[in-house]
């Protein structure tokens, strides 16, 4: 009954988010706000994962598929795809639950017990609206950008890695990276990711503007937020994968 | 001016209003008056529309407010200015931004204008020129209950409410915004609606006093009558510090 409630709850929100802004110049301006916030701000975390993951696939693959029957390319296809498939679309999309989800959940919400919200709705402002669209908005167009960025890095650390550590030559893992690539993986990631990027912000907003009661409580929506915007993503990346890749 | 007639309202079974009715009158500061708890802040929010009521009626100069649409609610609220008890201005902002924003969501004027308007409504509250460019978090308590005024009156509302506007300021200071407040008042003949427990507030401005007892208006008058009661529970709200027991004294 909850669970019916709340999601309830959630769909009449979204559906005082998804009108046409009230003043269109606020919009525009406040969505190059969201898109440094919620998108440029996450490159730093994004490279550093993204660099780290690509070093440690192309180790583990190597260390792992000594078999000579293997071909030599073995290595870059299954980094290559690994990113292309899970990494850079779904473990990413995890990761910034939890810096994204939880810097819209507290912010929203802090503005809900602070009674700033209250008083765009005295102001007659549709809050909802107001505060919650930029957000997703530039939160969904920044990820394929992150995304892109996030395979390149992944690639790139891979690479970097192999000729360093002299467990592979430049030729193999070139090859491994171009050997049966399918361009549809990269559509199927990015589609994926826009997915996962709406329902991050979309429950974090929902979780920050039904914030009560004090700093604890917007804690708690805080948490609530990445809790259950990582779960809906892992339920959802089967879903799509069914649906697209079957 | 505003009509409240038998308003009710119950959260999950427990009746917090009892067939309130009041007139609150234009050009006048209008207090609601009660102990923590009493059902004072619920009033107001209900008045303003933040809580739907089970039944009554709220008249915005003959427009009842529970029978409106959403978008008629958000319509009449570009009418009404509030002044919240922590101030609720926006963080991300600045003190002249704060002021601009209900002009520049609502108010066809010209950047220059609005600019214009918001250094006047700053002025007129009388904070200091070098605060406009900061943020919220770098002025005091007392500065930011001016900027909330200022906000308030930017777009030069018919109705204001103020929801505890003393709350954690000094006496001088609390002295300082209600006389701003009964000043805005009368100066642009608004109907201004105060919510308090402050007694100062109550003896310096108030010109029409809504007493709330247990979610039920309890006794109505000004700051002379007050002296005069003979209603116990007012009595024990009013008179609760050694000094007001002194006052009522003297006043005898």
């Amino acid at each position: 009954m909850s669970l019916l409630s709340e999601t309830g709850k959630y769909f009449l929100l979204m559906k005082r988010v998804f009108v046409f802004p009230d003043r269109q110049k606020m919009f525009f301006r406040q969505f190059p706000k969201e898109l440094e916030k919620l998108g440029l701000q996450s490159l730093p975390i994004v490279a550093i994962i993204s660099v780290f993951i690509g070093f440690i696939m192309t180790m583990q693959t190597k260390l792992n598929t000594s078999n000579p029957l293997l071909p030599v390319y073995t290595t870059g296809l299954v980094t290559r795809d690994t990113l292309l498939l899970e990494f850079s679309s779904t473990i990413l999309c995890l990761i910034l639950a939890g810096k994204v989800g939880s810097n819209i959940a507290s912010e929203i919400g802090t503005m809900r017990i602070t009674e700033q919200i209250d008083a765009l709705e005295i102001m007659g402002v549709n809050s909802a609206n107001y505060l919650i669209l930029p957000k997703i908005i530039a939160f969904v167009a920044m990820m394929p950008f992150l995304v892109i960025f996030s395979m390149a890095l992944g690639v790139g650390g891979g690479y970097f890695v192999g000729v360093l550590t002299n467990i592979m030559t430049t030729g193999d893992y070139l090859i491994g990276i171009q050997y049966a690539f399918v361009p549809f993986y990269v559509v199927y990631s990015l589609i994926k990711s826009m997915i996962f990027a709406f329902i991050i912000s979309s429950v974090a907003a929902y979780y920050g503007y039904y914030s009560y009661g004090g700093a604890l409580d917007v804690g708690k929506s805080s948490t609530n937020a990445v809790v259950n915007g990582s779960i809906l993503i892992l339920f959802f990346n089967i879903l799509i994968t069914k649906i697209m890749l079957n | 001016m505003i009509e409240v007639k038998n308003v009710n309202k119950s959260f999950d079974g427990n009746q917090v209003l009892r067939n309130v009715s009041a007139v609150f009158k234009t050009g006048i500061t209008n207090m609601i008056i009660g102990q923590s708890g009493s059902g004072k802040t619920v009033l107001m929010k209900s008045i303003i529309g933040l809580h739907r009521i089970d039944s009554g009626e709220i008249r915005y100069d003959g427009r009842n407010l529970p029978d409106m649409k959403m978008s008629d609610i958000r319509i009449l609220r570009r009418e009404v200015g509030m002044l919240f008890q922590g101030s609720a201005l926006f963080d991300s902002l600045s003190v002249l931004e704060n002021v601009m924003y209900p002009l520049e969501m609502f108010s066809p004027s010209t950047k220059e204008e609005m600019v214009e308007r918001a250094r006047f409504c700053l002025q007129h509250v009388n904070l200091e020129e070098k605060a406009f460019g900061l943020a919220p978090s770098e002025i005091s308590g007392g500065m930011q209950k001016r900027v909330a005024i200022a906000r308030a009156i930017a777009l030069q509302p018919k109705y204001l409410f103020c929801d505890e506007p003393n709350s954690g300021l000094d006496p001088k200071t609390s002295l300082i915004i209600d006389k701003l407040i009964h000043e805005i008042t009368h100066e642009f003949d608004i109907t201004t609606i105060i919510n308090s427990h402050d007694m100062n507030s109550v003896m310096e401005i108030g010109e029409n006093i809504i007493f709330i007892e247990k979610g039920e208006k309890a006794w109505e008058g000004n700051n002379s009558d007050i002296f005069h009661v003979d209603n116990q529970a007012l009595n024990d709200f009013v008179f609760a510090s050694e000094l007001y027991k002194k006052v009522k004294k003297s006043n005898q």
